[in-house]
């Protein structure tokens, strides 16, 4: 296991290293200078000049490279062209809202998920057990903003329960104002995320009546419940894991536009204004702070893969 | 950046207004306003691209100047109690306000204001505002009241110029993130990427304000900003979209639409270098060519104005030329013929990826296609117009829009992006800066605006509505909003 969890670092680090190079290289093929974000009309050689000097567009783009690089290399993802603010805090803080929206998001959807899947599996011949596979079928279907905007529309300007939008200017401070900020978006994302997960948790559950292991412990005298505690969960958790690391991290991403539905002022739409004011240092920071999660989750996922099935573990040892 | 910069606003405030405000009945002292924008300061320096949103927040609220751009136009002196100008015009000499000082306490000095003229027009200031006080030589402080700016040449506009310089104290150092201003509000709290507050100042030197503070909400989304309103999560909100959304604030027991005046206007410029462009019977055949009302009324349904011009009604200098090129697509298609295109001719249009561009160049596309001119539309982003059109100068035709007030003067400047070149209109313009009177300097750009309107120096397509929408317990907020600023002094809230 530990010689894994090295060799998984590594990996893990040439990724990042990767991914920084394809974002630097993909931003500087857009056309246009990123110094116009600064400048408006009007403005005169001497500022144009100043401008490209200050984001540093005027150097050829090996030394701005070079530039990205080693400040990469001292954790430093620079200040932001537009604000002259550093990135890293900024993407700190904007993380104190993103993180426990996505948590949220996700452990919302598994507690419903996991037994409603698992129910409509068990009873897919009843009337509810293909209700619930029909609704999570639509769940599907729906695109995120559109139930993000029904439920404002319902909750926040109908009925006046929560509010529309927006955070507390005070951040966590005001717990309980953070907290009625969130429910809606957690909701909504929670939403589109349990139609998906609820149905990979009804083919796992039926792959997992099907099996051989399971008829045997029936016939050694367990209950069908003990059976499927004891055997089947575990067995049907290997895939679902890797499904939830993939959710996991997509919805992460998906934050983008839950976050701008909500004006929540989160990494989504901190990214988002990144591109639209061609912001390098923001867009480059933020993408690749979600890369390093989106990577991490995958590999947290294959590591509780591991700790749950013996068999995983046996094939590394066995290379 | 280019689009939150030429994007449509609203705000401002007659002064009538603020004093009238006051009075309203019923008002809380003690109310804090609460603001909904979409514009967002990027940091909190107007002299470092910080775009529109601190000019909203900040102008008049946390910031004074030596004179303040009014509601309606005016320009009114704020921290300068005298201004005398010498014989020859190129020596202004201000006299302080007495008794004013800082949030931090220090006092108002000349050194101050010299500090802050000079921020301006620094090697790495990037304000918009740099060209237009080039005029300026030195500036002297003969002592710690006095403010003598001595100019190369004679500028009727230094005090309009004047009012977009804050005057910050010289020991503030950097204020991309914190402020030191003279205004009747200070800084409170600024959480990038939502909300911007402001509290009154106790030691503000002039009449206390109608409220007690400010609280700005920044939304990326229209839909957002508009539900905040909705919800009661905000009282007023600095600018309408689209006229659809307005439908949801027709109750008017609970809301209130005001439509001002803005100076926000979309044109199509031509690169008048290049052929066809270089004709003017061409660009006046254009002129002809498009049903404007039409096309303002698909945007705007019956808001807005068409201009015929690019003079807005907030500038002095403003007239009605809307008959000067009238809809008229049979004389379109004669002038063209006249300019030996009878059988007209293609272009490329380079049109902004943002509403309302897209929708207009299929409108323009449509209209001059009946006088057999072609339109080729190729979609690009701001940055893309920055560098291409408005830099490299690389181009056949744009749609933009431009915001500010007083800028027919652009026509004046050869070297501008649409390069429209006409010896008479650069003298116009220069007389007018050299004039002695306002009544002078309005006569000669007027004059400056009929001459490029005959020449169809570019397509003046409309003027935007500027649309604010409150609650009607809110009161007393400006409804022009020139240089995007808005005024919280007279907010009123019951």
């Amino acid at each position: 296991m530990g010689r894994y969890l090295l060799r998984r670092t590594f990996v893990l680090a040439l990724s990042l290293i990767a991914a920084g190079l394809v974002l630097f290289v993909l931003l500087r093929l857009l056309p246009g200078d990123p110094s116009a974000a600064l400048l408006s009309v009007g403005a005169d050689e001497a500022q144009i000049a100043a401008a490209r000097e200050q984001v540093g567009s005027d150097l050829p783009i090996w030394m701005q490279l070079g530039k990205f690089l080693s400040d990469l290399a001292r954790f430093d993802l620079g200040k932001s062209f537009v604000s002259g603010a550093p990135v890293l805090p900024e993407i700190m803080a904007r993380l104190s809202v993103t993180l426990p929206l996505t948590v949220a998001s996700f452990l919302l959807a598994i507690l419903i998920a996991v037994p409603l899947g698992i129910i409509s599996a068990l009873r897919a011949d009843r009337w509810y057990g293909g209700l619930l596979s029909a609704v999570s079928q639509l769940g599907i279907a729906v695109p995120v903003f559109w139930i993000g905007i029904l439920l404002i529309w319902i909750v926040a300007v109908k009925f006046r329960l929560l509010p529309a939008s927006g955070f507390p200017m005070k951040g966590w401070e005001d717990a309980a104002g953070a907290f009625r900020a969130l429910i809606l978006p957690v909701v909504t994302i929670a939403l589109v995320m349990l139609a998906s997960l609820m149905r990979y948790v009804r083919s796992a559950t039926f792959d997992v009546l099907g099996a051989d292991y399971l008829r045997n412990a029936r016939a050694l005298g367990a209950s069908f419940p003990q059976a499927l505690i004891r055997h089947g969960i575990r067995n049907g958790a290997v895939p679902v894991i890797s499904i939830l690391g993939i959710e996991l991290a997509s919805t992460l991403l998906g934050a983008v536009v839950v976050e701008r539905v909500f004006a929540l002022p989160g990494l989504g739409s901190m990214l988002l204004l990144g591109i639209q004011q061609r912001d390098y240092p923001t867009v480059q920071g933020v993408l690749l702070v979600s890369t390093l999660m989106v990577l991490l989750i995958g590999f947290l996922a294959d590591v509780i893969q591991r700790v749950i099935d013996p068999r995983l573990r046996e094939t590394v040892t066995g290379r | 950046m280019l689009k939150t910069r030429f994007a449509a606003q609203i705000f401002g405030l007659a002064s009538a207004a603020l004093l009238s405000a006051g009075a309203a009945l019923a008002a809380d002292p003690g109310a804090v306003i609460r603001v909904g924008s979409l514009y967002e300061p990027q940091n909190l320096d107007n002299t470092a691209g910080a775009g529109q949103g601190i000019n909203e927040a900040f102008n008049d609220n946390v910031y004074e100047a030596l004179f303040r751009l009014n509601d309606d136009g005016s320009v009114t002196p704020v921290l300068a109690e005298k201004h005398d100008v010498s014989a020859d015009g190129l020596a202004h000499t201000f006299t302080l306000k007495s008794g004013v000082t800082f949030h931090s306490g220090e006092p108002l000095t000349a050194t101050d204001v010299k500090y802050s003229i000079e921020r301006v027009t620094a090697e790495t200031s990037k304000s918009s505002r740099k060209k237009s006080l080039a005029s300026i030589d030195s500036i002297e402080t003969p002592d710690d009241a006095t403010v003598v700016i001595k100019l190369k040449s004679k500028s009727i506009s230094l005090p309009y110029n004047l009012s977009y310089v804050w005057v910050v104290n010289d020991a503030a150092g950097d204020i991309t993130g914190k402020e030191d201003g003279t205004g009747p509000y200070k800084l409170a709290d600024w959480k990038r990427g939502s909300a911007l507050s402001l509290e009154a100042f106790d030691a503000y030197w002039g009449e206390k304000p109608a409220n007690a503070g400010a609280m700005f909400s920044y939304f990326t989304e229209a839909a957002a900003l508009n539900n905040a309103l909705l919800t009661d999560a905000v009282d007023v909100i600095t600018s309408v979209q689209s006229p659809d959304a307005l439908a949801q604030f027709e109750d008017t027991s609970a809301f209130k639409i005001s439509e001002g005046k803005s100076t926000t206007k979309q044109i199509m410029a031509y690169n008048d270098r290049v052929a066809p462009f270089d004709n003017v019977k061409v660009r006046k055949a254009l002129a002809r060519a498009v049903d404007k009302k039409m096309l303002l009324e698909a945007i705007w349904g019956d808001r807005g104005m068409v201009l015929g011009s690019f003079v807005p009604p907030t500038d002095a200098w403003y007239e009605d030329l809307t008959s000067v090129d009238a809809y008229d697509p049979e004389s379109a298609k004669a002038l063209l013929a006249e300019a030996g295109f009878a059988d007209g001719f293609t272009f490329t249009l380079e049109t902004p990826n943002y509403d309302p561009h897209p929708i207009t160049a299929e409108f323009l596309k449509a209209e001059l296609a009946k006088v057999g001119v072609t339109v080729n539309i190729h979609v690009i982003t701001a940055n893309e117009w920055y560098t291409k059109v408005y830099q490299a100068k690389d181009f056949q035709a744009t749609l933009q829009e431009h915001v500010n007030h007083r800028d027919v003067v652009f026509y004046g400047n050869p070297d501008f992006y649409w390069g429209y070149n006409n010896p008479q209109v650069t003298e116009l313009v220069a007389a007018a800066e050299a004039s002695d009177t306002d009544a002078q300097q309005a006569d000669k750009l007027r004059e400056a605006n009929r001459i490029i309107t005959e020449e169809a120096a570019s397509n003046w397509l409309f003027l935007y509505p500027q649309i604010v929408v409150s609650n009607t317990k809110t009161t007393g907020y400006p409804l022009n909003g020139l240089n995007a600023q808005f005024f919280l002094r007279g907010i009123t809230k019951e």
